[in-house]
């Protein structure tokens, strides 16, 4: 190989004359290299030549050739990506290979995974690009973030920034529920005695302001900043932006909480008179009615993550709805006393309540079980979770954000801040770090760093959309808007195979066909020829196939039982760390 | 330290916005930009220059707090002039999307039902011979030009792009029983009930000449197909026997005959190009290589086939229309058993022909409709039928795979979109992404119970259900099961 190489190098000296390739960083090296020899700078250099012709060469070769400078590429192959990130981004488990026989399904699950790893892949890749980062406040080492003052972040944060923390003073028909748009540039004020405003928060724009003349118990933005839902003193009124009453709904009647799932175009409503209502605003018909039979429903929220309504009652129960079941979901027994509030994380995975014992919990809503328990000594009236975790609480007058409380166990909130008035309504404003408070003389936007989520997905929620985008999305969004007959407690449940109906279908098969179309072939020996063939030949051959399939079975079972004893142990080796705790008895043991 | 300057930078940029609205937006960009970065330097707890800082500001601030709160510069998020095109920032973050599955499953439904709301499979009737079509021939070179045979000897050439006859001759006396063009496509040759064999240029005769044929021969019996080799001049023609010709000689190179009285049909196999397959009346398929002096094998099954078409992709596999309503996918070193059954005729099968690229087929069969199956499933995808379509006894699958054709009894050639729902002629590439998209979508939920009804849903004269239900009269138990592809295969010979 060498020798030819050189071969080759005197035929190409000979024709062409050596031009020298152009200086760069990586061939300094070789420079150095070159005036250690010092004479033979000739052959040198037609060797740089050569390897600048096979540059192209190599570098599509593997990487972890060295390259042509004879440095090793100290960054081989491509950008690791960070597990956790990876971890953020996965949707499912791998699937368990099937056995060797299923090719073709073989086939199918690898390719369908490896365009599923791609694309994991390339989105955590894309998560590095994104251009905006969370806020946060930190204070100094010996002090609370708690007691800094909104005033204080507003004077310390730009000027955009700092407008958002305003005060509206409107004490004539307080107190305020307050409702922020999808995209977070809308805000919708009720006033418990008729007053209706809507605006742009951020540029304060008045979109319209009316009074409806009738006491209002809750506000609701729909699916779009054009059209908002009021549960007025009797009906349902349904207005546009412009403060124009679209509908007056008659069979929504004495409505005190409203919910809007936006995936699914359904207005949720909980009434005085116990019943759940779901309105498809699409359509406009009454998708469903459910009494409850558990009197005043006046504390509701919705699971973003499966749209799953839970309403809290007065005996401190708080039960799980869908629309398609007349019975609730789930009764879970929170507090003792009546719930006074209740708030569901965006990923479905935690609620929290608080209820007349003065209490605040936390339950994980997937197993149904409790986690923590805080006592707060006023108790809290209002409870909303912000996009990346906040709990905002309202104690009276005070609003108190927490920061953690699934993880890790809270002593000190992250922030608090006194209102005037009691608080009636909050929410957090998405993509904003701001929190909006509804209270009894008026509407107090604060300053929450580290609330909000700092990058948007332009085809969701776009705050910065034009009117051709939102039209755009809005018919988009209308053609896949799901079923209510799709809403369950796990909302992924469509992707998975229905085995209970296929088993019965294959079941009706059998019976009508008189055989198992499914079942694995018998083993039928190949005739072989030169007496190969002999009966005994063939039922040895028979009986290796058995023995492969028997053997098959016991590995399995013997996997089995060597999981199962492990586990076994690790239970036994969890009760005795428990049992090693030493009891007032132990000393009567030997 | 943090906040004293954090502050000035805010009075700066206090500044800078209220410069902005006077200045150009490009300024504004690079001041927030320039902000950004100047609190990040400050936000990490040991850089030396906010370290000299903070002695001075203790004195001032009470507290030192790090604050930041989420702003937004429009400018990054909106267009910067209207003839640009609208930002979309994405984030791909599974928790901003929510309900995924369903949604995913709702775009899946509209895809499927959009799907049939613009299947509209017809393009073009061909209409201008005055007997039943008896044979097509694609043409090897040019994809708009197709001949087409009739059952009174008259040939007619077709432009496809205008969809107009561009010469008619006629061949034969009789039917004109198979046209094939040769691999250069300058010429063809025609097989028919008057015992010859002829071969025609392509090109058009000029002003007041006749149509006379380049090449004629006399074969002592009747010819019922024709096909020619890939790259050979070498033809094979079928009768009461197999005979490959040369295309210089008058009498054929090498004759097979296998105990059999007459074939229906003869094809070279594409990609192993000296092989050989052809369907016999005495139910069997016999398989040549053109090289040997004998046949290869035969597999007899319970009736007879009518014609077999080789898959262009995979070597040995063929498929062939038999007279049992079925089509039967066979592995040529494997015919014990064929590998897959295609069941959804009616009717006898009559002809077929493979997509070129080797994963469809189409066939055409005499209950007046062409189905079109995957070459791995047992039934078909797609079923074409018109009101005035009889029996279909020729049917052709385009050389760039997008278009049938199919010649039947009623004495017209129809032109057929292979994907019924496709949209015709040049896509943008936005168009072709939702397509793409939206394919793969219908894949991902076929299985689904709604989305399989509707995508499965096709309206069929009130006969095809008469058929589909019949009822057996044996009682279940008495007949021993056996599978339907071993059903139907007598025995392989060799």
């Amino acid at each position: 190989m060498k020798s030819k190489a050189t071969f080759t190098d005197s035929h190409v000296e000979k024709k062409i004359k050596v031009k020298r390739p152009s200086v760069r960083y990586w061939n300094e090296p070789q420079k150095e290299d070159k005036s250690r020899d010092g004479e033979n700078t000739g052959e040198a250099a037609v060797q740089q030549d050569r390897r600048a012709k096979k540059r192209k060469q190599k570098d599509e070769t593997s990487a972890e050739k060295k390259l042509f400078s004879e440095k090793s590429d100290p960054f081989p192959g491509s950008a690791p990506i960070p597990k956790d990130r990876l971890q953020k981004f996965k949707r499912k488990d791998k699937i368990t290979k099937p056995p060797r026989h299923y090719r073709k399904l073989k086939q199918v699950i690898t390719r369908s995974e490896e365009a599923s790893d791609l694309a994991l892949k390339q989105a955590a890749r894309f998560d590095l690009l994104l251009p905006e980062d969370a806020g946060f406040l930190e204070g100094d080492e010996d002090e609370d973030t708690c007691t800094i003052s909104q005033e204080d972040i507003a004077e310390a944060v730009d000027i955009t920034s700092g407008a958002k923390y305003f005060n509206l003073k409107l004490t004539q028909f307080g107190p305020y529920r307050v409702d922020y748009s999808k995209t977070g540039r809308q805000l919708l004020l009720g006033g418990r005695r008729g007053h209706l405003a809507c605006f742009d928060w951020q540029t304060k724009q008045l979109m319209c302001e009316i009074n409806v003349m009738e006491s209002i118990s809750d506000v609701k933005w729909l699916h779009t900043d054009s059209m908002f839902a009021v549960a007025q003193k009797q009906w349902l009124y349904v207005y546009d932006s412009n403060g124009i009453e679209l509908h007056c709904i008659r069979k929504f009647n004495d409505v005190l909480r409203m919910q809007f799932l936006p995936y699914h175009f359904l207005l949720a409503t909980a009434s005085a008179t116990s019943f759940l209502q779901y309105l498809d605003v699409s359509t406009g018909k009454e998708v469903a009615a459910i009494c409850t039979k558990t009197g005043r429903l006046d504390v509701m929220c919705q699971n973003p993550h499966n749209a799953i309504i839970h309403l809290g009652h007065s005996n401190g129960t708080v039960t799980l709805w869908s629309p398609n079941q007349k019975e609730a979901l789930v009764k879970m027994l929170c507090h003792q006393g009546g719930v006074r509030s209740v708030a569901v994380d965006k990923m479905g995975n935690y609620m929290v309540t608080s209820g007349m014992d003065k209490k605040l919990k936390v339950f994980d809503i997937r197993a149904l079980k409790p986690l923590t328990s805080y006592f707060l000594p006023a108790g809290a009236s209002c409870l909303s979770l912000s996009q990346r975790g906040l709990l905002s609480a309202a104690t009276g007058d005070v609003v108190q954000v927490y920061r953690d409380v699934w993880s890790t166990p809270v002593t000190k909130p992250y922030m608090a801040h006194r209102v005037r008035g009691s608080v009636w309504g909050l929410q957090f404003c998405p993509f904003e770090d701001v929190l909006g408070v509804g209270h009894g003389e008026g509407f107090t936007s604060m300053l929450v760093p580290g609330a909000g989520e700092p990058n948007f997905d332009g085809l969701d929620a776009n705050p910065y959309r034009s009117a051709k985008q939102r039209q755009e999305w809005e018919v988009k969004a209308l053609l896949e808007k799901i079923q209510p007959e799709l809403i369950s407690l796990d909302p992924t449940d469509l992707g998975r195979v229905d085995r209970a109906t296929f088993e019965q279908r294959h079941q009706e098969k059998v019976q009508s066909l008189g055989f198992d179309p499914h079942a694995k072939e018998k083993f039928v020996p190949k005739f072989k020829k030169k007496g190969r063939s002999s009966a005994g030949a063939v039922e040895r051959r028979k009986k290796q196939v058995a023995h492969v399939d028997q053997r098959d079975v016991i590995r399995k079972s013997v996997e089995d039982k060597v999981k199962m004893e492990e586990q076994q142990k690790r239970k036994e080796a969890k009760k005795a760390a428990l049992s090693r705790r030493k009891s007032a008895l132990d000393r009567f043991k030997k | 330290a943090c906040s004293k300057t954090s502050r000035q930078l805010t009075e700066a940029t206090a500044a800078f916005n209220y410069n902005t609205h006077i200045n150009a937006c490009h300024k504004l960009k690079q001041v927030s930009n320039k902000r950004r970065n100047s609190l990040k330097v400050l936000l990490q707890h040991d850089s030396p220059a906010s370290s000299t800082l903070r002695s001075t500001s203790y004195v001032v601030f009470r507290f030192q707090m790090k604050v930041k709160v989420l702003s937004r510069n429009p400018d990054d998020y909106v267009r910067e002039t209207k003839l640009d095109i609208q930002r979309v920032p994405r984030n791909y973050d599974p928790s901003l999307h929510p309900f995924e599955v369903s949604r995913e499953y709702t775009r899946a439904l509209n895809a499927t039902k959009l799907e049939r709301v613009f299947a509209k499979p017809f393009l073009a009737s061909l209409d201008g011979h005055r007997d039943g079509v008896n044979c097509l021939a694609k043409h090897t070179q040019s994809l708009s030009t197709l001949l087409s045979g009739s059952c009174d000897g008259e040939l007619k050439v077709w432009d496809l792009t205008k969809r107009e006859c561009v010469r008619t001759l006629q061949a034969h006396e009789g039917f004109i029983r198979g046209v094939v063009v040769r691999y250069c496509g300058t010429s063809f040759f025609t097989v028919g009930d008057d015992k010859t064999i002829k071969q025609w240029t392509m090109e058009t005769p000029g002003y007041g000449e006749e149509e006379e044929p380049l090449n004629t021969i006399l074969g002592k019996t009747v010819f019922t197909g024709l096909d020619h080799h890939q790259n050979k001049s070498v033809f094979a023609t079928c009768g009461q026997q197999v005979d490959i010709w040369d295309e210089q000689r008058s009498s054929p190179i090498r004759s097979f005959s296998w105990g059999v009285d007459s074939f229906s049909s003869i094809r070279f196999n594409p990609v192993e190009t000296d092989l050989l397959g052809s369907c016999a009346s005495d139910r069997s398929i016999i398989l040549y290589d053109m090289r040997e002096s004998t046949p290869l094998k035969k597999v007899v099954m319970t009736m007879r086939s009518n014609t077999l078409c080789w898959n262009p992709m995979e070597a040995f596999h063929f498929t062939c229309a038999n007279e049992d309503y079925n089509l039967y996918t066979y592995d040529m070193r494997f015919l014990e058993k064929p590998i897959k059954v295609h069941m959804d005729h009616v009717s006898a099968v009559l002809d077929v022909d493979y997509s070129p690229t080797g994963q469809e087929f189409v066939s055409a069969s005499f209950d007046k409709t062409i189905r079109i199956f995957p070459k791995n499933d047992g039934h078909s995808r797609e079923v074409y039928h018109t009101k005035r379509m009889q029996h279909v006894i020729c049917v052709k699958w385009s050389s760039d795979s997008k278009y049938i054709l199919s010649g039947s009894d009623e004495m017209n050639i129809r032109l057929w979109k292979a994907n019924a729902a496709e949209k015709l002629g040049v896509l943008s590439h936005r168009e072709r992404e939702a397509a793409n998209y939206s394919q793969k979508l219908k894949e991902k939920f076929q299985h689904h119970p709604q989305i399989r009804r509707i995508a499965r849903h096709r309206h069929l004269p009130k006969i095809f259900s008469f058929y589909r239900f019949g009822f057996s009269s044996t009682k279940p138990g008495s007949v021993p099961v056996l599978s339907e592809k071993e059903k139907h295969v007598v025995s392989v010979v060799k």
